[in-house]
Parts: C-alpha cells; sequence; structure tokens
C-alpha cells in the first residue's frame, strides 16, 4: 500500500519538476492567470467552502467568510495587482570602488514546493500560501490536513478544475502519505501546524537542506491593564477567544494577564459580552465552532479535570460529548505548573492570570517559550515602549486582537518556538522566492594593482581602495606613475 | 605552553551547556541589546584587527601558506570594511521600519522592530578562516546577539589566534570562541540555539541543520557547488583571463567556494583560452609556480590526495593542457588547466576547492546554460560575454546564488549584495545590512485605538453584518464610513 503511494507521490513530484523546467510558471501571465482563477474559485464555490467548514468545524458562514474566504480573497487581489512590481529587479547601488559596475537582484521561483495546511482554517491555511507559491512562480503540492477532512476534500475535487493543473497538485492522506512525501526532494516546504510536527518536518527537511517556513503557535499572551475603553477592550477579548474557531487559532488569545484589583470587573464584563455574542445557553449557541475531533476534545476536558484547575474555573465548563463541544470557560488563577498553563491551549478555555503590578506581566511572559502574538490593552506609552523592546514574539497589537493577520504589509510568522519564516503581502511572495544577485562588470577599464605578482605599491593601492579613499588612489597612481614614490 | 594544553579543560556536553547558560544569562540581561555595547564591540574587533594585523597575516600563513598581499586583500581588508559598513549603518538598520495600513485595520499604525534572536552559533571554515569566523561575527553583534564562534579546527593557528584576540578584546560574557573538532561540535550542536550560523560543505550542513531541527532553530547554510564560467569570443581574452585566474588561483589557489570551479567554452574558442590562460598564468606566478610565493598551498594531506585523486583517472590526466606538476611535501599542485574532461568523471561531478581548472566544450554556447541547470545550483555563476542577449539568457536562466557579468568572486566585497546560496549551495545570505537582518527576528508591531470599532465583528452574526464586512474587506468606501460609526 505504501509502496503505491510512494510511487504515486514520486511520479507526481517528477512531474511538477518536469513542468517546472519548462519555464510555463515564470511568465507574468501565467502567474496572474491563477491568481485570477482562484478568485472565480473563491466567488464561485462560497457555498461550497462556507458548508465544508461547517462539516469540519461547526464554522459560522460568517466566521467562515470573515477568517477564510475573504482573506484570501484579499490576499489574491492583492497578489494580482502586485505580482508585476514583486517580479521587476531591483536595483542595488554599487559602490564607487568598483566602477563600472552595476548590480541588482532579481528574484527567482525556488521551483517545486511542498505546503501542509493546518486544520484549524483549512481553506485560509492552504490557499494563502498557495497564492505566494504561485505568484513567486513555483509549482506546488499542497498536503492538506487530513482532520479537516471535508475541506481536504474540497480543496482535492475543485482545485484542478480552476488552477492549472500541471502546476498545482493536491495530495491527500495522513500519516503514511506524510511519510513518502517526506522521502521526495522538495525545494522548499511551508509548514503550518505544531512545533512537534515542525521538527519532523524539519528533520526531514535537512536530509536536503530544502529550506522551511515554519508557521507555528504557541500561549499567546494578553495584557489587560485598564485600557482606556474598557469595554471595547473585553469585548474584542471574547471576540479574539471565543469568535475565531473556539479558540483553535494559532494567534488566539491563550490567557489573560490582569492586574489582581480589577481581575473581578473584567470578569464580570467578559461574561456579560459573552453572553451577548452566544447568547445564555452557549451551549446551543450557532456562532461557536465545535472542538475539531474527539482527541483534541479529550485534550481539553483533560486540561479541567485536574481538581485544581476544575476549582479555578468562574464560568462554564460544561462539556458536550456527542457534539465535540466545549462551553466558554474562564479559570481565575489556576495553578501555573498545570498543564493548562504549561501547553498552548487551542480552544475554549481562558484563564485569567492576575499579577500584583502590571509590569510584571513582562516577566511572567519572559519566562515562558516566544509566542506567535503578544496582546496589549492599555493607554501607558511607556508601558508599550516596554512591552515592544523588553518581549520577544512574532508580533505585537495594541488595543486589539488578531487584526494584525490582515495587515498585508506586516511580516506574519513567530520566533523561537512559535516558529521562523513569515509570509502576507509580498513577505508571502519573497518566502517563495530566491533573490538572486546579480553584478555585472566591464572588461574595458582595468586595474592593474588588482594582479600578482604583488608588490608594495599594489598593497598600498589596495589599502587605499579599501578605504574608499579616492583621492588617495588617484594621488597614489600619479605619484607612482611620475615615478616620485619608489616600490619594488 | 605543552602544559597549558594538558590542563586545558574537556570541552564537553557539560561545558557547552554551561557556556550557552552563562551566554544566555548575559543577553536576558539586555546588555547586548544597547547601541553603545554593539559600537564597542564592533569597534574592538576593528582594534584587534588592526593592531594584530601582522600576527593575523603570519597565522594564515601558518595554515594555509596565504601570501601578505591575499591576506590583507581577502580576509583582513575585507573584515575591517565589514566592522566600519556595520558602524557606519548600525543607527539606521537598528531604527524600526514603519509601515503602512489599509483601510481594513484603520485606524492604525504599524511598524517592523528588528531584535536580536538572543544566542547563536557561528561555526566558521578553514578556507578564510579569519574573514568567515568574524563576518558572521559582526552580524550577530551589529543585531545584538550574544555569540559563541566556533572557527574551524583544519586552520589551527587562525583558530588559537582568534581565541586568544576575542578573549582580550571582546565581552566575554556575551562572546566566547569555543575550539575544537567533531567531538566539541558536536557539543555545541546539542545545545538550543536561537540561530545557527554555518558556513562549509552539504555533508556537515545537513548535520547542522538536523540538531537544529530538534530545537526548530532556524539557520544559515553558506555552502558552494561547482561555479561555472561561460566564456564567448569576441571578448577581451587578456582582462577575462585575468580575472578568471584571479577568482581561480588568485582566491586561495582555488580553494574558495566562488571560485570558477569549471569552465565552458566553444570548441572553436577553447584553444585561444587555454593559450590566453597559460601567457596570463606565466605573468602572474612566473615560469614555476609551485615556487611562487603568491600562491597558497593545499590546506592538508587529506585534501592533496582528494586533488590527486581527481587526476589520477587516465581519461582525466590525458586532459591536461597546462601544469599537473606536484610536490606533496609541500602540498603544493601547480594550476592545472584540462581540456575536455569526460563529463562524468568524478573532477566534473564534485566541487573541486583546488588548483585544477577543466574546461568542456560545447558547440553552440547556449548549450552551456543547459549544462549547468543539470547541476546542483552552485553559490556562484560567471559569464564573459559582449553579446547582450547571451547575457540575458544567462542572467535569467542561470539559478545561483549570485550571477557576475565580466568579472569573478568579486560580488564578495559589494556589501550591499546578499551574499547566500540556493538549493545545495545554501539557505539565507549576509554582508552588509543582509548581515543585521539575519541574526534579526523581525517583529511586527500594530498600535489601534478604540475609536470606530466595527460591530459587524461581534456576533450574534446578521446578515446586515455579515454585508458590511464583505464591503470593509473588499474596501467598498461607503460601507466603510457606515461601519466605522457602527454602534456597538
Amino acid at each position: 500500500m505504501n509502496n503505491n503511494i510512494g510511487v504515486e507521490v514520486e511520479e507526481t513530484v517528477r512531474d511538477l519538476r518536469q513542468y517546472f523546467k519548462t519555464g510555463k510558471t515564470r511568465s507574468v501571465t501565467w502567474r496572474k492567470n491563477q491568481l485570477k482563477a482562484l478568485l472565480n474559485l473563491i466567488h464561485e464555490n462560497e457555498d461550497a467552502i462556507s458548508k465544508a467548514l461547517y462539516q469540519d468545524l461547526g464554522k459560522h458562514p460568517v466566521e467562515a467568510y470573515r477568517d477564510e474566504i475573504g482573506g484570501v480573497e484579499k490576499s489574491a487581489q492583492n497578489s494580482l495587482d502586485c505580482v508585476e512590481k514583486w517580479m521587476a529587479p531591483k536595483k542595488s547601488n554599487i559602490p564607487l570602488v568598483f566602477f563600472p559596475a552595476k548590480g541588482e537582484l532579481l528574484p527567482e521561483p525556488l521551483g517545486v514546493v511542498l505546503i501542509f495546511s493546518s486544520w484549524n482554517f483549512p481553506i485560509m491555511m492552504a490557499l494563502d500560501p498557495i497564492i505566494g507559491a504561485i505568484s513567486a512562480g513555483n509549482v506546488v503540492v499542497i498536503k492538506p490536513s487530513e482532520q479537516a477532512p471535508a475541506c481536504s476534500s474540497f480543496l482535492a475535487n475543485i482545485l484542478p478544475h480552476y488552477l492549472d493543473p500541471n502546476a498545482i497538485k493536491v495530495v491527500e492522506g495522513g500519516g503514511d502519505v506524510c511519510e513518502q512525501v517526506f522521502l521526495q526532494k522538495w525545494d522548499k516546504i511551508f509548514f503550518t501546524g505544531s512545533p512537534r510536527v515542525a521538527s519532523i518536518v524539519m528533520s526531514s527537511a535537512a536530509r536536503n537542506l530544502t529550506p522551511v517556513t515554519l508557521e507555528l503557535g504557541g500561549k499567546c499572551p494578553a495584557i489587560f491593564d485598564y485600557p482606556s475603553d474598557f469595554k471595547m477592550a473585553v469585548k474584542r477579548i471574547v471576540g479574539a477567544k471565543w469568535g475565531v474557531c473556539s479558540g483553535q487559532a494559532c494567534i488566539a488569545i491563550d490567557y489573560l494577564l490582569v492586574e489582581e484589583k480589577y481581575s473581578s470587573e473584567l470578569i464580570e464584563l467578559l461574561k456579560k459580552f459573552m453572553r451577548k455574542f452566544y447568547g445564555d445557553n452557549m451551549m446551543e449557541s450557532k456562532a461557536l465552532s465545535r472542538i475539531i475531533n474527539k482527541h483534541h476534545f479529550e485534550r481539553l476536558r483533560n486540561l479541567l479535570k485536574d481538581p485544581l484547575v476544575a476549582a479555578s474555573i468562574v464560568h462554564g465548563g460544561s462539556v458536550d460529548e456527542t457534539n465535540l463541544f466545549i462551553e466558554p470557560t474562564i479559570l481565575l488563577d489556576p495553578p501555573l505548573d498545570a498543564e493548562i498553563m504549561t501547553e498552548e491551549i487551542f480552544g475554549p478555555l481562558l484563564p485569567v492570570i492576575t499579577v500584583n503590578k502590571i509590569q510584571e506581566s513582562i516577566e511572567f511572559i519572559n519566562s515562558r517559550p516566544k509566542p506567535l502574538a503578544i496582546y496589549a490593552f492599555t493607554k501607558d506609552a511607556t508601558f508599550k515602549k516596554k512591552i515592544v523592546s523588553e518581549t520577544s514574539s512574532g508580533s505585537v497589537t495594541f488595543n486589539d486582537t488578531l487584526v494584525q493577520f490582515l495587515c498585508d504589509t506586516l511580516p506574519f510568522g513567530g520566533v523561537g518556538q512559535s516558529g521562523f519564516g513569515r509570509y502576507h503581502g509580498k513577505y508571502s511572495f519573497d518566502t517563495f522566492s530566491h533573490e538572486k544577485a546579480v553584478l555585472h562588470r566591464h572588461l574595458c577599464l582595468e586595474i592593474e594593482p588588482r594582479y600578482p605578482p604583488w608588490s608594495k605599491f599594489k598593497l598600498e593601492f589596495l589599502r587605499l581602495a579599501y578605504r574608499l579613499n579616492y583621492f588617495g588612489l588617484v594621488l597614489h597612481m600619479v605619484l607612482h606613475m611620475l615615478g616620485l614614490k619608489r616600490h619594488n | 605552553m605543552a602544559s597549558s594544553k594538558l590542563n586545558k579543560k574537556v570541552f564537553d556536553l557539560k561545558e557547552a551547556s554551561t557556556t550557552v547558560k552563562d551566554l544566555r544569562i548575559t543577553f536576558d540581561s539586555g546588555k547586548t541589546r544597547s547601541y553603545e555595547w554593539k559600537v564597542s564591540q564592533l569597534k574592538a574587533l576593528l582594534e584587534l584587527t588592526e593592531k594584530h594585523e601582522k600576527e593575523i597575516v603570519e597565522a594564515l600563513y601558518s595554515d594555509l601558506s596565504k601570501s601578505e598581499a591575499e591576506s590583507f586583500i581577502q580576509e583582513v581588508g575585507m573584515l575591517k570594511n565589514s566592522c566600519k559598513t556595520a558602524l557606519k549603518e548600525l543607527k539606521h538598520w537598528m531604527a524600526p521600519e514603519k509601515v503602512k495600513t489599509s483601510i481594513t485595520t484603520f485606524p492604525s499604525s504599524a511598524e517592523i522592530v528588528s531584535e536580536p534572536f538572543g544566542v547563536v552559533l557561528v561555526i566558521s571554515a578553514w578556507n578564510y578562516p579569519f574573514l568567515l569566523s568574524l563576518d558572521p561575527v559582526i552580524g550577530a553583534i551589529a543585531a545584538g546577539n550574544a555569540v559563541v564562534l566556533k572557527p574551524s579546527e583544519i586552520a589551527p593557528a587562525t583558530s588559537s589566534l582568534l581565541a586568544k584576540l576575542l578573549g582580550e578584546y571582546m565581552d566575554n560574557s556575551s562572546i566566547r570562541v569555543v575550539e575544537g573538532a567533531v567531538d566539541e561540535t558536536s557539543a555545541l550542536l546539542q545545545q538550543k540555539w536561537d540561530k545557527i550560523f554555518y558556513t562549509g560543505n552539504g555533508r556537515v550542513a545537513r548535520i547542522v541543520m538536523a540538531a537544529a531541527a530538534k530545537h526548530l532553530t532556524p539557520v544559515v547554510l553558506e555552502l558552494g557547488g561547482k561555479s561555472p564560467v561561460v566564456v564567448d569570443s569576441n571578448i577581451n581574452l587578456q582582462v577575462a583571463a585575468r580575472r578568471i585566474i584571479a577568482g581561480k588561483w588568485g582566491c586561495n589557489n582555488g580553494q574558495a567556494c566562488i571560485s570558477p570551479d569549471y569552465i565552458i567554452t566553444t570548441k572553436d574558442y577553447a584553444p585561444k583560452l587555454v593559450d590566453a590562460l597559460k601567457t596570463e598564468l606565466e605573468q602572474f606566478y612566473g615560469k614555476n609556480p609551485l615556487e611562487s610565493k603568491d600562491l597558497s598551498r593545499i590546506v592538508n594531506s587529506n585534501h592533496f590526495d582528494r586533488l590527486i585523486r581527481l587526476l589520477d583517472d587516465d581519461k582525466v590526466s590525458g586532459k591536461i593542457v597546462h601544469g599537473g606538476e606536484k610536490d606533496k611535501s609541500k602540498l603544493r599542485i601547480s594550476p592545472t588547466v584540462l581540456l575536455d574532461v569526460p563529463r562524468d568523471s568524478l573532477i566534473m561531478s564534485e566541487e573541486i576547492f583546488g588548483p585544477l581548472l577543466p574546461i568542456i566544450t560545447v558547440d553552440k554556447l547556449d548549450e552551456s546554460f543547459d549544462v549547468i541547470n543539470s547541476a546542483p545550483k552552485p553559490l556562484a555563476a560567471y559569464i564573459f560575454t559582449n553579446n547582450n542577449k547571451l547575457k540575458e539568457q544567462f542572467v535569467k536562466t542561470v539559478s545561483a546564488g549570485g550571477l557576475v557579468i565580466d568579472d569573478t568572486t568579486i560580488h564578495l566585497a559589494v556589501h550591499t549584495l546578499p551574499f547566500g546560496g540556493v538549493g545545495e549551495s545554501g539557505v539565507g545570505a549576509y554582508h552588509g545590512k543582509f548581515s543585521f537582518d539575519a541574526f534579526s527576528h523581525k517583529k511586527a508591531v500594530l498600535y489601534r485605538s478604540f475609536f470606530g470599532d466595527a460591530s459587524i465583528r461581534y456576533p450574534p452574526y446578521t446578515s446586515t453584518k455579515t454585508r458590511l464586512m464583505k464591503a470593509l474587506m473588499g474596501g467598498g468606501f461607503l460601507a466603510i464610513i457606515r461601519a466605522l460609526f457602527g454602534r456597538s
């Protein structure tokens, strides 16, 4: 069975490599056509996409649009508008000492790229990197997550109808397929998922020195420092925790940090907005996604099993095993060594951690692995500066949540355990490109002191050249020519 | 001195772990992030280079029999310039980059802030043991990291000198040199680094990347490959020949990652080229090149034997048209040119890294591009031609780290061009600002306010909200106005 999969995957890669060699994917026309086709795909299949997302995750169609469909649309349109500009060679200034010379940076596709997408935003995490890969002129294999089977199936069926089937191929499957995929040689691997699997991906990439981009996650904290608009801040937090795939997002708020004296006010307001958004009986709310599968459901349920953790629940805590649904849950000061505070939660449980002074949040965050995002609600400009300069994360967002994802001019990626590499906007194009340096020289003007046999004159000339001492250079040569400086 | 060697501590896993722990404490203190610290360290590097130029040149002579001129031009002079560039540009490099934000996140402001990764490992090579150790260290320091440098044990005099000088001049709490071979390197590679910068060969690079994968450590791999030179007819052959020689034998006797590895020219032009090379070789190195002081020796007997083996093949040795003399006791091989060696010989499949220059011929020069592209991507590729169409085709179709038209190797000295490979020749780039960037994490920072919150963001989701949100994401102006003033 593995043999068959192996042969299939090998053939797929071979075909893609042949096609890439023809140069077809390098033309701006081909790239634009693919991006236009992707836009058509989105426009003509919005309902089908929503349906697949509902099937896999119970996502509300508005969430599906806001977090996936709309995002892909925006990304494809932006790439379509900018790809020609991105493809153009960039001029590099060359120091005068190299005259005559001209320098440029020429982006070129890496070749055959492999994209692994995650299950929580199965459409967005597949198509957004594909947009980058196509814009950069590569051929692509996309391996959608098997944990979101409806979306995986949808992509496998629909992509060949819109995109060039010789250049973009979908490979579906689980661990056995991944094993075979790893045996191939790729020119780039783009992975979205967990650190554990990322390590396996990178180890496998090391065999062929394949560059990788790893978009991971982490425990993204939100610092709550009595902001200028308390209510709006809380609304944004509620929306960012439970309104995005029920907390199953790499940039979802994992936990909150707040000064002890504001914690009850904060929790009351959290509850108020939760009821407003999700109704009094949250288990029935259609606006909340469910947990992706039994494995993750159990994992999350187990986080609450610890008696000390269970005792810290101040809201929610109910679970519905049949529907894989967990109620939006708030905990107040669960033990810091409990799993809920050491592992990325990736679910609808929100620990609220109290500190004496809000400034302590910085040390708290720094004693933990670097997260993908840090959020801070504060009006204190000094504190903002401190957060930016004293913490490290993929990104920092002040007074809001998640929207940095929509900002095409900001690189989206992690650092440390949250990953490396970045994408979105032009960064997507760059991540799938090799920036080739090109130096144009001429055979006319020749500087004799470049070559052996070496002499004191030549060495002195070169010392002056290195110091970019143009005047000294000219003087040195003139004196030498006039015989006023003796050298052997 | 012998006794100090006996008392020398064994650098094992425990030592490695302690080293990293110490450096991390220093890094966490924030010391290495200040402009003042960086400037002090860069100035210290400059000072040690200037004050100890003589010892550096002596060490290079001891390790490689490198001539004073070459040592100055290619190692000392370049390193000094790199320091000076960093000192001059550092403030500019450190400044946050303001970025535009779109209407989707209005109102907001954003910037990209460069921050150090933390504790980084630089593993250097033996062929330019001074430059390739300290040039990456400049980047690491400029970006604010703590650094461990592991110089190559194959250049022991330079390694020892670096340990001594860096110990004397640099801040030992944040910059350390670890000398040693496989065992010490393995101990280092098992630690958790925030970035690893490796210069060397593909085999060890795979080991480095696999080790990095365990900790999700990003890497820069500066490798090599077979850098081809395409030579057209109707050119200033004398200048071209000189530049080829300077790039080949003038660069550590061919033992350089970007040395011209082999030449491709037409059958008709080859004899002319061979004659020009012979003439200029004699000009440079005299009639007895084995005795020339301007040529480095082969680094050690391992590499000497490796190179002799490349000539062992009857089908290869018969193709020698110039040189071929050797002196094992002195580890010297004279500049050797070969014409039309078989394409499947060892000398044409492995990176030569030595003073042997095969010339292969084709009927038409267009064929050379296929020859180059059917082999792994090299670090550099060169072309000498006056034919603009050929130039364009070369630039467009040849994929390599960097390309130079009408010259060789000189792009290494241009700090405004990124220096790095692609495919087998490596991952990542450095020099100038690219060094600073290689050792920095680019953190996205988004500042939002509470003005104009879009209620459409939150459930319960109504069809009106959906419409507005689509407008906002798509940028419809009127709809956005309405959304901005939406009531919560």
